[in-house]
């Protein structure tokens, strides 16, 4: 076989979305309907000639040739021309003009900052969060409506309604298609680092049974953190931190389900899988988030995970580092998880005794089998052999994995 | 040697469910494609190959009345086309089978070029 030119893996998906950046700066947000029809032509355009040409030596240089041109013809209805936000038009007064401007917006670095004007825009603060993250994966990660369903274990009829609402929404509400600055700027990143962290979750933490999309999802939430972090108004120690926090957990990826796609817990998994690039990186984007002296969630998160990624097995864990950044992150975000991560922190940290006093102070988690299984074993490991198996036998009343099932199952003979 | 021309046939409703595909699809599309042409190539056999754009224009009849679109009778459009060379028509049949066309519900036309030397 001779060497055949291959794309480079989602090319044009990154590429669309690129296009559909750029191309929405020059049309204005409320029409980037408008641009993505542009953006879809310019792809079939490209698959119609390169599926018999061949793909040409620079693909992204063709795919802008070909968008600009197509954005040309656009612009020449006059119609259209009249609709498109006034402050540009005077930009495209004449024909010339026109090109040299959108010759422009095509330079790399104008590519990267109409990415970012656009992420901001998506993640406006008078757009609902769940609206944000399907604007995103509609417009910056080029996802179709059925991909975007299947992420979200929703169906299109459901995502239609949804982009239909936000529309309504920009129509009404003017959102500017700009980078804010000054004191606008820290509240509204902080809104964008939610959304690619709960982009990063939806595909981490989902009962989704397909892995590959949940993969994506965590690939595309890394990336657009990435493009965050090039920038140098967004390049926070914050920024930093979601993505070393990213790095770490995407690193367990592949160890944290088994053949038979059951979650397989921290404490069970094979660390031979977890993924040493991915844990090198996230070790390097935490050191650059510990510039600076805020303490952002993310940070506190990232470092927790960085424990564990250090750690040869779950019992030689910095247990005690670990507890504190759990006492920490409790007083930022208390919420019941946090709790009970605490409280098993404290077990390995200050002895089993201690960790079932603090699982017992937490209320509201006597349905979790996962809650039952670790006072069961903070039994067994003081040797309280019979409250162990009570535990372990609600535990496994309450569980719907057939893998947990069997993991309890040998708990319980190993007490009786 | 013989020259064969492979003439790919689409059909028009998967000629419109190109324009509905995701960028993930459209690559993946180009790249089957390209697998198979280079496949071809691979063993020396490949001559040319043009794709066609979907519009064009019919002239018929000594009135030379013109029509747009060569599908406006016809259930699909050849969308290009394929040179090669190869030992007898079977072989030529046999190199067609690899097209990615049948995956849409196209068909590929195999004829063979007329040599007068």
């Amino acid at each position: 076989m001779t060497e055949v030119n291959q794309l480079a893996e989602h090319l044009f998906r990154h590429e669309s979305g690129k296009m559909l950046a750029v191309i929405t700066r020059l049309f204005g947000f409320p029409n980037y309907d408008i641009a993505r029809d542009v953006v879809q032509d310019t792809l079939l355009t490209a698959m119609q000639s390169w599926k018999l040409n061949g793909i040409p030596d620079n693909p992204t240089g063709w795919l802008y040739a070909t968008a600009k041109n197509k954005v040309l013809d656009r612009l020449r209805r006059e119609k259209f021309f009249a609709e498109i936000s006034p402050n540009i038009a005077y930009q495209l007064e004449s024909e010339q003009q026109m090109q040299i401007h959108i010759d422009h917006l095509f330079l790399d670095h104008e590519i990267e900052d109409s990415q970012l004007r656009m992420m901001f825009a998506c993640c406006h603060p008078s757009l609902p969060p769940e609206a944000q993250i399907t604007l995103i994966l509609r417009t910056l990660c080029g996802l179709t409506i059925p991909e975007i369903a299947k992420a979200f274990l929703s169906n299109e009829e459901t995502i239609n309604k949804r982009l239909y609402r936000v529309k309504d929404k920009i129509r009404s509400t003017p959102i500017e298609l700009e980078v804010p600055v000054g004191d606008e700027l820290l509240p509204r990143l902080d809104v964008i680092l939610k959304a690619v962290y709960l982009l990063f979750n939806e595909g981490y933490n989902s009962q989704n049974p397909d892995q590959l999309i949940k993969k994506e999802l965590c690939e595309e939430a890394i990336r657009l953190g990435l493009l965050l972090h090039q920038h140098r108004f967004t390049n926070l120690p914050k920024t930093s931190a979601l993505l070393s926090l990213m790095y770490f957990q995407a690193s367990r990826f592949d160890a944290r389900q088994d053949e038979e796609g059951n979650i397989v817990l921290l404490a069970h998994q094979n660390r031979q899988k977890w993924n040493r690039n991915r844990i090198e990186k996230g070790v390097e984007f935490l050191n650059n988030a510990s510039q600076g002296s805020e303490i952002s969630t993310y940070h506190l998160e990232a470092a927790l995970a960085s424990y564990h990624a250090q750690a040869d097995s779950f019992e030689n864990t910095n247990w005690k580092a670990i507890t504190y950044l759990y006492r920490l992150l409790e007083q930022i975000n208390p919420n019941i998880m946090v709790q009970f991560n605490k409280a098993i922190a404290i077990g390995f940290a200050d002895g089993s005794q201690r960790g079932i006093d603090a699982l017992l102070t937490i209320k509201g988690l006597e349905k979790s089998p996962y809650y039952h299984t670790a006072l069961g074993d903070f039994y067994a490991k003081i040797k309280e052999n019979s409250t162990a198996k009570n535990h372990y036998e609600t535990a496994i009343q309450l569980t719907t994995s057939k893998a947990e099932w069997q993991l309890i199952w040998k708990k319980i003979e190993s007490v009786s | 040697m013989n020259k064969y021309m492979l003439a790919f046939w689409n059909a028009i409703p998967s000629e419109q469910d190109f324009a509905q595909m995701s960028p993930e699809a459209m690559q993946a599309e180009i790249q089957k494609w390209n697998d198979w042409i280079g496949g071809i190539a691979a063993q020396g056999k490949m001559i040319s190959t043009e794709g066609l754009y979907p519009t064009g224009k019919t002239v018929s009849g000594s009135n030379h009345v013109i029509t747009d679109g060569p599908f406006t009778e016809g259930k699909e459009i050849i969308g290009g086309f394929m040179i090669l060379t190869a030992d007898s028509i079977d072989e030529a049949v046999e190199l067609s089978k690899g097209c990615p066309i049948y995956d849409s519900e196209g068909r590929v036309e195999v004829r063979e070029i007329q040599n007068f030397n």
